[in-house]
Order: structure tokens, then C-alpha cells, then sequence
């Protein structure tokens, strides 16, 4: 009886407050920004250091090989965060090169994933798999 | 009112890709982490930014909980003209604010 309550609870719990976000829902994502779209890897580089002590702060930098005007948009997706967002970029007229960085929390060992939009429509993509000691503040 | 930190470079030449620099005392509380009661610490990120140079859109960022406390951004524009550059951002108490710098270009 305790144990049933228990799985109850547990099942309950996972339901409520998933630990991270599935990768079906990262591709879900990604589907829904393709829009039917195919996604190409490369062009784009993703660079995050791949063992992370501290998964608080995190740096993160993005950047396209194509020239200022080219792309419309970086996103970036975490798959182990209890959401996977992590940022889009739009570039507007007076963006110079596609660039950005930032600081990110990792809440575990994951994949993080960048894709560019470009202005002509196609999405490029990278992966960089993180292993990280410490987890950010779940706690 | 947050402090916030802008670098930019004063001046640039005609064409010149210059970077800019952002970090904002803020602490971009996720959602996600619980007290001691047990309850999650409601969510108070920046979850909108915007860079503009004289009214033409630099870039615009798009924040999740992911992003870290005191967040820091560093992205470039090109400078054609002198100008003023501002950057705006949002938070969820709906705060706005924003910094601004004056670019000379020659």
C-alpha cells in the first residue's frame, strides 16, 4: 500500500515536473521552426566548452560563415534543461557578422544544439555534446 | 533600475564591424529552483532584448530561464554613420530599460 502510494506520487511528480526536456520535444522544436525545411549540418559553428565544472555559467558562442545580412537568425536549444530554449538572436539591417555570445545554465550532461536561419530561407545546424561536473541550481 | 554595464567603442571608421558588450546585474531567477517550503521561486528573467542604432534594428534577443545570472551578451554592428545605440530590455515585472551610446563614425 505505501509502495502503490509511492509509485503514485512518483509517477505524479515526473508528470508535473519533467527533470529535462525529452529529445522528442527538442525535435519537435526544431520541426516546428523548419517548417517542413531541411536541416543541413554546418555553416554554422557552436562553440561550448565540453567539460563544464559549473553548469551556472556556461559561455556559449554561436557564429555563421556567411556575411552581415545573410542570416536571419540564430536559435539555440539545450536538451538536458528542464526547458530547452535557450535563446534566438534575430539580426536586423545594422547586425554586423552573425555572432553571439552569451552565458547559459546546463542543468546536466547534454547536447546543446544551434541552428542558423538564413535569409534565403535554409537552416544549418550544430551539435556540441557538454559533460558537466557540476549541475546549475535545480537545488 | 538594474546596473548594467555597456561596451562600446567611442569612435569607428566608415564599414567597421564593432562589437558590443552587455552585462546587466540581474538574477534571471528561473522558475525552477525551489525554497525551503518547497515552492519554486516564481520566474523573473529578462526575457526580451533589443539593440537598435538610430531606429534600425542591430539585433534582438529572444531569453529563456537558461540564460545565466548577470547576464552578459556580446554580439557586432556595422557602423555607417555616427549615431546613438540603444539597447532595451524587458523583464518579467515588466520593467523596461534602457542604455544608451553615442557612436562617432568617420
Amino acid at each position: 500500500m505505501i509502495r502503490r502510494h509511492f509509485l503514485t506520487i512518483a509517477a505524479t511528480a515526473a508528470i508535473i515536473h519533467p527533470a529535462h526536456a525529452s529529445q522528442a520535444e527538442i525535435a519537435a522544436l526544431i520541426r516546428e521552426l523548419a517548417a517542413g525545411r531541411p536541416v543541413a549540418k554546418g555553416r554554422i559553428t557552436l562553440e561550448v566548452p565540453e567539460l563544464v565544472e559549473n553548469g551556472n555559467a556556461v559561455s556559449i558562442v554561436a557564429h555563421v560563415d556567411a556575411l552581415p545580412g545573410e542570416v536571419r537568425a540564430i536559435h539555440v536549444f539545450a536538451n538536458g534543461n528542464p526547458l530547452p530554449h535557450v535563446l534566438t538572436a534575430r539580426f536586423g539591417p545594422r547586425a554586423g557578422r552573425p555572432r553571439i555570445a552569451t552565458r547559459f545554465r546546463l542543468a546536466t550532461s547534454q547536447t546543446v544544439t544551434a541552428i542558423a536561419e538564413m535569409a534565403d530561407a535554409t537552416l544549418h545546424s550544430d551539435e556540441v555534446d557538454v559533460l558537466v561536473t557540476l549541475a546549475a541550481c535545480i537545488e | 533600475m538594474v546596473r548594467a554595464l555597456l561596451n562600446v567603442p567611442k569612435r569607428a571608421r566608415v564599414g567597421e564591424i564593432i562589437e558590443i558588450r552587455l552585462l546587466i546585474s540581474h538574477p534571471m531567477e528561473s522558475g525552477q529552483r525551489r525554497g525551503p517550503n518547497g515552492q519554486p521561486y516564481p520566474r523573473d528573467i529578462i526575457h526580451s532584448l533589443r539593440a537598435e542604432f538610430d531606429g534600425e534594428l542591430v539585433v534582438e534577443l529572444d531569453l529563456y530561464p537558461a540564460i545565466a545570472a548577470n547576464p552578459f551578451f556580446a554580439f557586432t554592428m556595422q557602423a555607417e554613420h555616427s549615431g546613438t545605440l540603444s539597447l532595451t530590455w524587458i523583464d518579467d515585472h515588466d520593467t523596461v530599460q534602457t542604455e544608451h551610446a553615442q557612436i562617432e563614425v568617420a
